[in-house]
């Protein structure tokens, strides 16, 4: 439910509405219906399966949904032809959980795959553009290395510089805080925040790093099994009695979302065992 | 009994219903794959590098594997002509084996063992990394930027490297016909010419082994790209590749050889 009126929903960038996704049988997603305004950091906070990433997946065209329609700068995404969706593509970027970097190009070559794919920049200019962009994220000395030379942090960091480097106007995060140390954790949030604003852009981060999304956000909305089931502004989530949310930011093991995965009783279970 | 006949049924249609899909998916990546193919041609560096990673770095497999074949053909050929007393025919035979069969054959083999499988598993992986994924995303098509380059190359590569394994399967049989037991170099070499027809031996030949190396190099991408993005999956994909590459190499060779050598 939501926790304020989000002023978010005034122009948005990206809407969602009444959205209903399956993979085969299993329904990910239930009518979801969310906006995500321009110029703004949105988190899309929830457990692990609950149909974050599937979200993404909606948003840039890579799956279409079952019901209901995902409208991105104002085009319904699963309506748009090969060529039109390759067009809304190159206004976006995206930021891969573990960065899928390309393993045999070199990080100055990831950063410069687009520009050579969608420009006639001559060499020497899309030389410069990479090293502004590895310099923006605090890499343009590793332009050298290959990505199996990157640790886990720094590899995140490449790929957001090769994500922006068409100075995309929306930005989409996927667990972009995922099995990073404090410091490169702490980096990597702040770059999102400060690349947002410097280019303009409006972001979509999905994560479960509570903590680190509430200082560099504008709006949060929590999923569950396939559905928002809260909403706000980082104080508004901090200060809420919402059940799920009180779990989810206290990192409290049971609660509306249980612990234990549904199973028969344990007595029942164990005299079974017994007697089988 | 209807009940258990309707089962029995079921359970080996299903089965087909299932290849028969995929073969018909196979047919639809083909044609989407030769439709992106423009693409990879006016870069056609995209293509020379991975003929580098297919067909040169399979060079020392298929260069070495053709002497010793050469070479067991001359001393089996050597062996069985000696006993009618026509062992000047030993360079016929070691060509024409090699031209007509196992030059395409062996070298269709052992390009799907060792490029076929490593263009799957290759594909699988960043299929499996989500670099496929990524390049999609930046509206980059991977069927025009990974897949049709190395559709190509494989396509480019296993003609040059057939014939190569010819050449040197024919040197294996001369070192061990002419060198080795004695047979007379100028027959070896003479019955070759007068007997090896450029367009019934070599172009048949050559027929063969691009219809193999279309068949390996559509089946490698394919297998990678529809692979599964886990470890086990891509493991699944490498293994079929090599076993459907090696089947569809000897089907299609049998069909081909009824269709050239008919009572030639």
């Amino acid at each position: 439910m939501p926790l304020s009126t989000p002023a978010v929903s005034a122009d948005p960038l990206v809407a969602i509405d009444n959205v209903t996704f399956a993979y085969d049988r299993r329904t990910i997603l239930k009518g979801i219906s969310l906006t995500i305004p321009k110029g703004k950091v949105v988190a899309i906070m929830g457990g692990s399966g609950c149909g974050k990433t599937t979200l993404l997946r909606l948003i840039g065209g890579q799956v279409k949904p079952s019901k209901g329609e995902v409208r991105v700068a104002g085009k319904v995404v699963h309506e748009l032809d090969s060529d039109g969706l390759y067009q809304l593509r190159r206004k976006m970027g995206m930021l891969f959980q573990f960065g899928a970097l390309f393993t045999d190009m070199s990080v100055f070559d990831n950063v410069a795959f687009q520009m050579r794919e969608h420009t006639d920049l001559p060499e020497s200019m899309i030389r410069d553009l990479v090293l502004m962009k590895l310099n923006a994220v605090g890499l343009r000395g590793a332009s050298k290395l290959m990505p199996s030379e990157l640790s886990g942090g720094m590899a995140r960091r490449v790929a957001l510089a090769r994500a922006i480097a068409l100075d995309p106007m929306l930005m989409m995060y996927d667990e972009p805080f995922a099995g990073l140390d404090p410091i490169s954790l702490g980096v990597v949030g702040q770059l999102i925040r400060q690349l947002n604003d410097a280019l303009g852009a409006t972001s979509i981060l999905v994560t479960h790093d509570v903590v680190e999304s509430l200082q560099i956000v504008d709006y949060v909305y929590f999923v569950s099994e396939g559905a928002i089931v809260a909403e706000g502004t980082p104080d508004e989530i901090r200060a809420s009695t919402e059940p799920f949310v009180r779990q989810f930011v206290g990192g409290l093991p049971d609660g509306p979302v249980p612990f234990q995965y549904p199973a028969k009783p344990y007595a029942e279970e164990l005299m079974g065992l017994k007697n089988a | 009994m209807l009940e258990w006949l309707s089962a029995r049924v079921r359970g080996f249609g299903a089965p087909a219903v299932d290849a028969l899909i995929k073969l018909g998916f196979g047919f639809r990546f083909l044609s989407a794959v030769l439709w992106h193919s423009a693409t990879a041609f006016r870069r056609f560096n995209l293509i020379i590098r991975e003929v580098y990673f297919t067909g040169v770095l399979s060079l020392v497999i298929i260069l070495v594997s053709g002497l010793f074949v050469g070479m067991v053909l001359g001393l089996q050929g050597y062996d069985t002509l000696q006993r009618f007393g026509a062992s000047e025919a030993l360079g016929v035979l070691v060509s024409l084996s090699l031209l007509r069969e196992l030059g395409p054959v062996v070298a269709g083999l052992l390009f799907a063992s060792r490029a076929g499988s490593a263009i799957t598993a290759e594909i699988g992986l960043m299929k499996a990394t989500e670099q496929l994924a990524a390049m999609e995303m930046m509206a980059v098509n991977p069927l025009a930027r990974v897949v049709a380059p190395r559709f190509w190359a494989g396509v480019l590569s296993m003609p040059i490297l057939a014939a190569l394994f010819s050449a040197m399967g024919i040197l294996g049989g001369y070192l061990v016909g002419v060198v080795l037991i004695g047979v007379d170099a100028g027959s070896f070499w003479a019955q070759m010419q007068s007997q090896v027809d450029l367009y019934n031996d070599i172009g048949n030949g050559l027929i063969k082994s691009v219809v193999f190396g279309v068949a390996v190099s559509i089946i490698a991408v394919f297998e990678g790209f529809d692979a599964p993005p886990t470890a086990e999956g891509v493991s699944g994909a490498t293994t079929r590749t090599v076993v459907t590459s090696s089947l569809a190499i000897l089907g299609l060779d049998f069909i081909l050889t009824a269709f050239m050598f008919r009572g030639v």
